[in-house]
Parts: C-alpha cells; structure tokens; sequence
C-alpha cells in the first residue's frame, strides 16, 4: 500500500467512523437490547426460578460477549453495503478515489470490525451488571480482547461474503435464512466439546466459525468447563478470516465493477 | 500532445446480451475541449463513459485519459478525472457540504484547502445556502448540481458528464451549459454525453455519432451538417397565375446544383399559389439566380424564399434512422 492508498484508505475509514459518530444512540440501541435480553432470560430470570443451573451465567457470558462481536461485525458489514451498493450506488464516489476496489473491500470489513468489537466490549459490563456472580480475572482481559477482535474480524469478512452475494430486494429474508442458523449453531449458549451425544449438531456447529470464537472465549474465560483446544480455535478463526474476506474481497469487486 | 481521451479498438459484451454494447469503438478528445457523444438510447454511450471511468471493465480495446491507462492503472486514473453520472448517487448519510469535503479529503486534498473550495464552489453552483442540507431532500436539478460541484473539488483534468441535462427545468439546463462552458474557459476537458441535438450543437467544439457501439460520424456540429446529403434547401413560394404546378417543379429540377424539387402540399392547395422545396448540392446562393430567372420565365412571382440548412438532428436522424429504441 503506498502513501496514497494509505490516505485515501485514511479518509475512507474517517467517512464511516465520522457517519457513526453522530448516530452513535441508535449504533448502542442496535447492538445493546438484544443480547441483554438473551443475558436477562437465560442468565438471570432461569437461573433465579431454578430452570437453568446456577453457573450457567458464567457460560452464557463468553458465548454472548463473542456473538455480539462477531455477529455485530457481520451486520454492520452486510446492512451498508447492501444499501450502498443497491440503485442510489453510493459507494461510487469512494470506488473512484485513489484507491484499488480491493482496499475499499478491506475498509468496509475493518470498519464492520471496529463495529463488532465496541458492541462486544460494551456487552461485558452489561454482563457483570445483570448476572450473578461473573467476574472475569484481570489476567484475562488482553487475550479475551483479541480473541474478540479475531471474532470480529472474521464476523466482518462472512458479512462482506453475504453483503456482496444478497440482492437488496432478498434483505427481509437475510435475518431468517442466514443470521438465526449463524446465531444458534455458533456454541454460544453452550459449550460445543459437551454435545457428543447430539453428533449431528455437534457437526453442523463444527462448520460455523463462530463455534471456534465462543470456545476460545470459554477456553479462556471457564478453563474447567470442556473446549475446544485454543490453538485449534485460533487456527479455524484465522483462517476463516482468511478464506471468507478472500471470498468477500472477490464478490466486492464483482458487485463494484461491470 | 497526449490526448486527453483515447479510446481504441473498445468491445464491451455484458452477460445475457448477445449483441455488444460496445462494438469496437475508437476515437480521441483533444485537450480542452468539449466532446460529445450523441446517440440514440441504449447506443453504447454510457457504457464507454463507464469504461473510461474505470467501473467498466472492457472485453478488449484500450482505454485512456491523459496517457493512462484506465483498465492496467485505474487508481492513478481516478487523481485526473471526476464523474458526473447520470443518476443520484451522492452520499446519503452526509449533506451537500459534507458530500464536497469528503470528496476531496478521500483525493488527498488538505483541510485548509478543501474548505475554501467547497465555500467557493458552492457558491459559483448556487448552492451556498443549501450547504448544511441533507441530500434526501434536494430536488433533481440540485443534485445535479452538486455532483458537478464535487466532481470540481479534487480539480480534475477530465470531466465525464453522462447526460448533464436530462430531467432538468430550462433554468437548470442554461445553468449546467453556463458551467460546461466555464469548465472549457478554464481549461477542463469535458466529455459528455447526450441525446440533445440542441445540447450537442451548442456546446461541443466536436460530436462523435454513436449507435450499436460503433462511431458514426466525428467532426465539429457544423461540418457534420454540412456533410449531409442534399444538405441544404430552398423554399419558394410563388403565385402561380394559371401555371400548373407539375410544370414549375419540373422547370426547376432543370436547374443546374438542384437534385431534386418536393412540391410542398400545404393544407388545401389556395387556387393561387404553390410551394416547393429545392435541394441542392452546395451552397443554396448558386442556384438561386438560376431559380428565380426560370421562375420569371414562367411568369410566376416569388412571395417568399427561404434558406433551410440542417441541424445536428437532421444528421443524427439521417445516421440512426428513425425507427424507436
């Protein structure tokens, strides 16, 4: 990336923080009410009638903590490049400044990123205010946040693959088809290693990527409870990372140019 | 000296249309001037724009503008020229200011420097106190007006515009005219595109025809009307004082420089007078001794003489035919 790319990749990345910046309420209202419903219900309202064991909460959190950045990632990756890109066409004036197709494809996952990690780390203090009993040692903070950034990340670059490949007139169905099965295959709300008596979901959870997220949170954050190894974890996430923001990086470039 | 615009040899076949939208296209803009590329709807016009502008990518041919190649090197491209495409596609999330400044921060223009520009050229585009609007909220002509803005706040030296004044109110057309020819005063070349004869002839130092992705014709409005065929017309209406028509017309298809007589049927023919349409083959002021002497030959009075030459749509019709696209 030379000087140019550099700045113009600068300005770019400024434009949507900038966009961010003056709607930041509705940006917490989006990524906030959700996930603390889901720690409310199953964390605190199931855990006090005695439906749900006691430690539960201290499952839930990780998994919700690592859904929250990777699927937040996917959203705000998938929602403004599906608007973008559908007849008002808006990304022209960023494909036409001086910069390659393929590092505006890199700006629009690493802003989705930066999206998903905030909603992530805001959910953690929500987290600690709800349930009972959930502390997370300060030796933890530094790995869980970069596993939170890798989940982002690759959150960001299956947002890139989706936003490019769903046509806009196909977004009412995006949430049904796609995003549930993501939220619900993606061992947030248990823990993955404990379902060998359920194979066949143990193997369609075994394909999502977020899977790999909530574990390496868990490996971390409940050490006692059985994980995937981290390395394992890491390794699927990267590569993921990997794969998908190649994939997204190709469908950018089909969707921008004819 | 490099040509502002060189387009060579330019295919381009989208998927699900056997036919190219483009069709081997070549033709060069020298700098400074005003292009035009006059077509019919579905020519191949915007298509060429879209590949100059980098967002098309073509099948084969080259593309350039100021010597670079916009297929092999588009981000260099992008520093020398701006777009103004047909359709709204401004920044939504940002108002008319906003969408000027961010412009030019993403071309690396400074703070200082990219919020002078915007101040004057909101003000030379009329849109001083509509600065702080939001973009849902302007009506067509203002948007057009501030994409011509934007596309000026990175200086370009090649100004794409796809049709500048379709859908615009007369005041908004004379208004972008008024621009286009700022732009030239200033030195910026402009290309654009147009199915307005008027648009074309008023504004372009030279027109490029283009129809099925092939160019047609190039040259300046005034010599692609002068190399029409038949290109200029006599109209004389003489009293006929009891001589048939037939025997006018064929008196003065005799002339010599007249090709052909049209007996001009005008209504209910008034007993006394006729009307006819010379075309001839140069200058109608060689002919028109000859016409009149053979008229008073005839004993018939001239009550009027007028001088037709073509226009540009004459030429574009005459080119692409006429039936609808």
């Amino acid at each position: 990336m030379n000087s140019v790319s550099l700045r113009t990749f600068g300005a770019v990345l400024w434009r949507d923080v900038f966009v961010t910046g003056r709607e930041m309420l509705p940006f917490l209202a989006q990524v906030i009410v959700q996930p603390f419903f889901t720690l409310f219900i199953f964390g605190k309202v199931l855990t006090s009638i005695g439906y749900v064991g006691g430690n539960y909460a201290e499952i839930l959190l990780p998994g919700i903590v690592a859904l929250n950045g990777f699927l937040g990632a996917l959203q705000n990756t998938t929602m403004p490049l599906i608007m973008e890109f559908s007849w008002t066409r808006e990304i022209e004036d960023r494909l036409l400044a001086p910069i390659s197709v393929p590092l505006v494809a890199v700006e629009k996952m690493l802003f989705g990123a930066l999206r998903g990690i905030v909603a992530a780390l805001v959910m953690v203090p929500v987290g600690f205010l709800i349930l009972d009993g959930v502390s997370w040692p300060a030796s933890t903070w530094l790995p869980i946040t970069g596993i939170v950034v890798l989940g982002s990340l690759v959150g960001a670059a299956i947002g890139m693959v989706i936003g490019t490949s769903v046509p806009p007139q196909r977004i009412n169905i995006l949430f049904a088809v796609i995003l549930m099965p993501l939220m619900f295959t993606g061992s947030t709300q248990f823990p993955w290693a404990q379902l060998d008596h359920l194979r066949w979901f143990q193997v369609v959870c075994a394909l999502n990527p977020l899977t790999y997220v909530s574990e390496a949170m868990r490996a971390e954050l409940v050490p006692h409870v059985p994980h995937i190894p981290i390395w394992v974890s890491l390794l699927v996430i990267v590569a993921s990372c990997g794969l998908f923001g190649a994939l997204g990086i190709r469908g950018f470039i089909r969707r921008a140019l004819n | 000296m490099t040509p502002a615009v060189a387009v060579t040899d330019l295919v381009k076949r989208y998927k699900k249309n056997p036919k190219p939208a483009v069709d081997g296209l070549s033709f060069e803009v020298r700098s400074g001037e005003v292009f035009g590329l006059l077509g019919p709807n579905g020519a191949g016009k915007t298509t060429t724009v879209g590949v100059l502008t980098t967002l098309v990518i073509p099948d084969s041919g080259s593309a350039t503008v100021e010597g670079v190649d916009v297929v092999k090197n588009p981000t260099k491209a992008h520093e020398l020229f701006a777009v103004v495409p047909q359709r709204n596609n401004l920044d939504r999330s940002l108002n008319i200011r906003q969408n000027l400044v961010f412009h030019a921060q993403y071309h690396g223009v400074g703070r200082a420097e990219r919020n002078r520009l915007a101040d004057e050229i909101l003000e030379r585009m009329g849109l001083a106190d509509r600065a702080k609007d939001k973009i849902d909220i302007v009506s067509g002509g203002q948007a057009q007006r501030v994409m011509i803005a934007r596309a000026l706040m990175h200086r370009p030296k090649v100004l794409f515009l796809d049709e500048p004044s379709t859908g615009l109110d007369p005041q908004a057309r004379l208004f972008v005219h008024d621009r286009i020819t700022d732009l030239r005063a200033d030195g910026v070349t402009v290309v654009l595109t147009t199915h307005d004869m008027d648009e074309a002839a008023k504004l372009c130092d030279r027109v490029g025809i283009v129809d099925h992705g092939k160019l047609l014709a190039l040259d300046t409005p005034a010599a692609l009307t002068r190399s029409l065929p038949g290109s200029t017309t006599v109209g004389v209406t003489v009293s006929l004082a009891g001589v048939q028509p037939e025997a006018v017309a064929d008196a003065l298809s005799t002339v010599d420089g007249v090709e052909r007589v049209e007996e001009v049927a005008d209504g209910p023919s008034t007993s006394d007078s006729g009307q006819f349409r010379l075309y001839t083959e140069s200058e109608p002021a060689v002919a028109l001794p000859l016409v009149l002497k053979v008229l008073s030959g005839l004993s018939c009075d001239v009550t009027d003489l007028s001088i037709g030459t073509p226009s540009l749509e004459d030429v574009f019709i005459h080119l692409t035919g006429r039936e609808l696209r």
